[in-house]
């Protein structure tokens, strides 16, 4: 959506509106008042001096028996056009000094950065009465102490806009193509600070009409016979005791016109503001699906889980699992199948319009759509471990609070436990590091250190959702044998999110395969070399290197992108990128049933021969729910 | 989605996602693994304390921060002298007025020190500075000096009492209301608390007192209007200096606070069951007040220079309606000096609060502020 576009929108909210409505008054006072009310204004009636609100002068005469009403309007012109010069001296000052860093070299632009660093660092309405000071007593004077005073601000945010923008790719590709700098600055910097500039004129128009109004009210700015609002509102200042209304009413016209350019800034600030969910967690109330009791040994037991945005997309479409005690279960699939939020919907985490519903979600024997899971049980490792730990607490604290909360712990006992499992996830010299902040751990020690606070109560499930991603090779290995040894130690069951099949294979007892919101092969780990039965997992097995591949050749990858989480799509979800596809893939959506005997696939055309006799009994016991729901 | 506040590339960090399953061999596992080095390496059990011999980010941002206080005190010092030198025309005459004595103007200049080169007059006022002598008053022939110790106690007890008042109803106030609406819920309380605090804002505080002097002279004379006196004459003037930092202030906070709340640190809060006050108090709390007191710093620099008008409204004898008298009068030295006085005073509560937040947030001062 471009930056016009948002703005038209962000125009037809109620807050848009008023501001058009607001600058459109204000402009039609401005060129109309003084035409109109001007002789009013100006009308000297010795007879009707220092009058209170009366019929023929709706808030008073002043000292020389000028209608203070007319006069409040007629000084809109004035006040307005002092304002927006100020304000035009001080954006246009701040555009050049905050440029200038990109436009000259080095170390002038240097020199004018520390420059402007030490005007900044001053405030605003001292350097009014300075310059005000210097300029002396008078509107220009005051238009220029405004104006200026305004400059400082304004270079300090374009010096920042432009560092951040010179900073991109574009920018460097135009560098590197021989741009030159002034060409840069107008054709690369200008249009991409445009909308913070534009806001921050916005609020400069504000700023200055206050400070403006504040030196002629103090009688520094606008001098007699000529007149702004704060002229007037320091004359009748004297007589508030009198007529109090003809001292507030320009003070109300100063209120209501920074309103007005304040409510310009916002709707600058809407439109530039990208649209993006807001996080947090939020579990919804279940819609009416039944959910049947089945009283197995399941630690976690999940059936048709759905997972849908307001915006219409789908991530995940009907998901159904269970995980024993001290399984580890692998789930793996492309980026965007949905496997990252299965995961939050079962630990309650999902973002916040996103609705959670579920035939069954239950944890421990917990319906997790009414309860949170029990303390500890839960423990989450996430994808990156540099912004999953509080960078203002210190690690230590951050585990130690854990059973502090949860097991009522002392400060103390809980500190030791900190120390200790840190210690038992192999973080060096643990004592000392539980006292440092997150930003002194490495990558891999941060991980291995929220890996440690799941450890800090008793986890009978780890969720560990892509907890290597971010991490270099070595580390990754590092982390997962980790996982591996606290799971063997702890007995708590895992479910390892992952895009990696290579990783899934070495920690995991079962693989599930997502694609497209559904699982579409559920595995052990034993049969992905060779034995998997969907075309979707052979491709994402073909599609991983090993030592043996011939290097001459490109990587395998697999043709077609996988579908939107919006899309409808009644058939298969693969049909369209799967070579063995036919009329039935497309029109019928294959349900997840038992294939030989310790593996469930949803495909009509299973590259395996399926030999699920009738004599053959099903292992486990989610594989005897899931038959159930598919002969059903 | 995610903003890292640590300053690292994320694609030094991450490996390139497709080449699965070859986890050792490969060149770039090589790389990788020589780049990383003993920090990640569990098994060495020494601590890496890589930056011994080099002075450590505290250091430098003492050394730095404390540098840049001495330039800006320099570049104040060095323009509060050269305003006299910068108004068009002879200061003196203008501040006499055209009718005045000959005699008394080159007297008054003597005085001064206008007729000695401008070096030599540099040196001069940096001598009398440092000795706490700030001249005398173009017309009484007052020690300026003198004036200032008798008016910035006035002055500080307005100031100080209003920034207690920002910070203690801005920062709850301001949490409050992004927990309440985070994630777009009370869409009406959102939008009532964006239009009482950006209308509050918006009201400068000479209007408010205005406003205040009105409603309380007038209507409810609960408190005195003007002028300093018993405790209940500071209300209003306190009142006045504190409401419009305040809803600027807490406005920052919520934004603050709802950048915080989107943090995956407060997913991981969330994920550890942790109950909300320690959620909102101990874990975004500390993370919002680094960055909204670097932001706020500003609002309440401008708290201190809002004094200059709140103290003309309410008559109060402080160093606003010292300038402002003086600035009327064109008594030059007492400008400079007070001037001196509240850029000296701004620059220190900057240095304070960059001070605070470096404690506050240790990645401040490794960023180099």
């Amino acid at each position: 959506m471009s930056y016009a576009c948002r703005l038209r929108h962000a125009l037809r909210t109620p807050v848009g509106l008023t501001a058009l409505t607001g600058v459109l008054a204000l402009a039609l006072v401005a060129l109309l008042g003084p035409v109109v009310l001007g002789p009013a204004a100006e009308r000297v009636d010795t007879g009707a001096m220092l009058q209170g609100p009366g019929a023929a002068h709706p808030l008073g005469t002043d000292n020389l028996g000028r209608d203070i009403a007319a006069r409040v309007v007629v000084a809109t012109r004035l006040t307005l056009g002092l304002t927006l010069a100020a304000t035009t001296i001080g954006v246009l000052g701040g555009l050049l000094l905050g440029v200038a860093p990109a436009v000259l070299g080095r170390r002038a632009g240097r020199g004018v950065t520390a420059f402007v660093g030490v005007l900044i660092s001053f405030p605003g309405l001292l350097f009014v009465l300075f310059l005000a000071t210097v300029f002396g007593v008078g509107a220009t004077g005051a238009v220029l102490a405004v104006g200026l005073a305004m400059v400082p601000p304004g270079a300090r945010l374009v010096q920042n806009l432009t560092a951040s923008v010179a900073g991109s790719e574009y920018v460097a590709a135009a560098r590197i193509l021989g741009v030159g700098r002034l060409r840069m600055v107008t054709r690369h910097l200008l249009p991409n600070i445009a909308e913070p500039c534009l806001l921050f004129a916005a609020q400069a128009a504000a700023g200055t009409l206050v400070a403006f109004s504040g030196l002629s009210f103090l009688g520094l700015g606008v001098q007699a016979p000529s007149y702004d609002w704060g002229r007037l509102l320091g004359d009748q200042l004297d007589r508030l005791y009198l007529n109090p209304v003809a001292a507030l009413a320009p003070g109300a016209a100063v209120v209501l016109t920074g309103v007005v350019f304040a409510l310009v800034g916002e709707v600058f600030a809407q439109a530039g503001r990208p649209v993006r969910p807001p996080a947090g967690g939020a579990v919804a109330a279940p819609g009416p699906a039944p959910r049947p009791a089945r009283p197995d040994g399941a630690l976690l037991q999940v059936h048709d889980l759905r997972v849908t945005f307001p915006d219409g997309r789908r991530p995940v479409r009907g998901v159904s699992l269970s995980i024993g005690e001290g399984e580890a279960i692998g789930l793996v699939g492309e980026s965007g199948s949905g496997k990252s939020l299965t995961a939050q919907a079962v630990a309650g985490l999902v973002p916040s319009p996103g609705l959670v519903e579920a035939g069954t979600l239950r944890f421990e024997g917990r319906d997790l759509l009414a309860e949170r899971p029990r303390g500890t049980a839960l423990a989450m490792v996430f994808q990156d471990p540099m912004a999953s730990l509080n960078p203002a607490l210190s690690v230590g604290r951050q585990l130690s609070e854990v059973v502090e909360v949860h097991e009522r712990a002392a400060r103390s006992a809980a500190w030791a436990r900190a120390v200790d499992r840190l210690r038992a996830v192999r973080i060096p010299d643990a004592a000392r590091r539980a006292r440092q902040r997150p930003h002194s751990y490495s990558g891999g020690m941060r991980q291995r250190a929220v890996i440690g606070m799941g450890l800090m109560g008793t986890p009978r499930l780890i969720i560990a959702d892509e907890p290597t991603t971010a991490l270099d090779v070595t580390v990754q290995r590092q982390v997962l044998d980790l996982l591996g040894e606290v799971r063997r130690e702890s007995g708590a069951a895992l479910l390892l999110i992952s895009h990696d099949l290579a990783i899934v294979a070495g920690v995991c007892d079962r693989v599930l395969v997502m694609y497209a919101g559904r699982i579409v092969e559920d595995l052990p780990v034993a049969n992905l070399a060779g034995r998997a039965a969907h075309p979707y997992t052979r491709a994402l097995i073909g599609a991983v290197p090993t030592l043996t591949t011939d290097r001459d050749r490109e990587l395998a990858t697999i043709p077609g992108r996988p579908p939107e989480p919006a899309d409808a799509h009644p058939g298969c979800p693969f049909a369209a990128r799967c070579a063995h596809a036919d009329d039935r893939c497309r029109t019928d959506a294959p349900e997840l049933v038992p294939h030989g005997t310790a593996a469930r696939v949803a495909c009509w055309h299973p590259l395996t021969p399926a030999a699920p006799g009738p004599g053959n009994p099903i292992p486990e016991v989610r594989d005897a729910s899931t038959a159930q729901e598919a002969t059903a | 989605m995610r903003k890292t506040p640590v300053p690292h590339d994320p694609a030094d960090t991450r490996p390139a996602a497709a080449p699965a399953g070859a986890t050792a061999g490969t060149p770039r596992a090589a790389a990788t693994t020589a780049r990383s080095g003993a920090e990640t390496n569990p098994v060495d059990a020494t601590p890496a304390r890589p930056r011994r011999t080099a002075p450590g980010p505290w250091t430098v941002f003492a050394l730095r921060r404390t540098g840049r206080l001495v330039v800006s005190l320099a570049a104040l010092v060095t323009a509060s002298f050269a305003m006299i030198h910068l108004i068009p025309g002879d200061p003196v005459r203008t501040a006499l007025g055209p009718t005045a004595d000959p005699a008394l103007v080159e007297a008054r200049r003597q005085a001064l020190g206008l007729d000695r080169p401008v070096p030599q007059q540099f040196a001069h006022y940096l001598a009398e500075l440092f000795q706490g002598r700030l001249g005398e008053s173009i017309g009484a022939g007052l020690p300026v000096s003198d004036v200032i110790a008798a008016r910035l106690p006035a002055t500080l007890s307005l100031a100080l009492p209003a920034f207690l008042v920002v910070v203690l109803a801005a920062v709850p106030g301001g949490m409050w209301a992004a927990v309440l609406t985070r994630d777009g819920r009370r869409r009406r309380g959102e939008l009532a608390f964006g239009s009482v605090t950006g209308a509050l804002a918006a009201v400068p505080e000479f209007l408010l007192a205005v406003a205040l002097v009105a409603c309380f002279a007038v209507a409810f004379p609960l408190f005195p209007v003007a002028s300093r006196g018993g405790p209940d004459s500071y209300v209003l003037p306190v009142v006045a200096l504190s409401v419009v930092p305040a809803a600027a202030l807490a406005r920052i906070v919520r934004v603050e606070t709802l950048r915080v709340l989107g943090e995956e640190y407060m997913r991981t809060a969330y994920a550890k069951r942790l109950p909300a006050r320690l959620r909102y108090l101990r874990h975004a709390l500390p993370n919002l007040l680094a960055s909204s007191l670097t932001v706020g710093g500003l609002t309440l620099m401008a708290l201190l220079t809002g004094t200059v008008l709140v103290e003309n409204v309410f008559a109060w004898p402080g160093l606003g309606t010292t300038i402002v008298q003086a600035i009327t009068e064109k008594d030059y030295p007492m400008v400079q000096a007070v001037v001196l006085v509240y850029g000296a005073a701004a620059l220190l509560i900057t240095f304070a609060v960059d001070v605070a937040v470096a404690v506050a947030d240790p990645r401040s001062t490794v960023r180099g502020s």
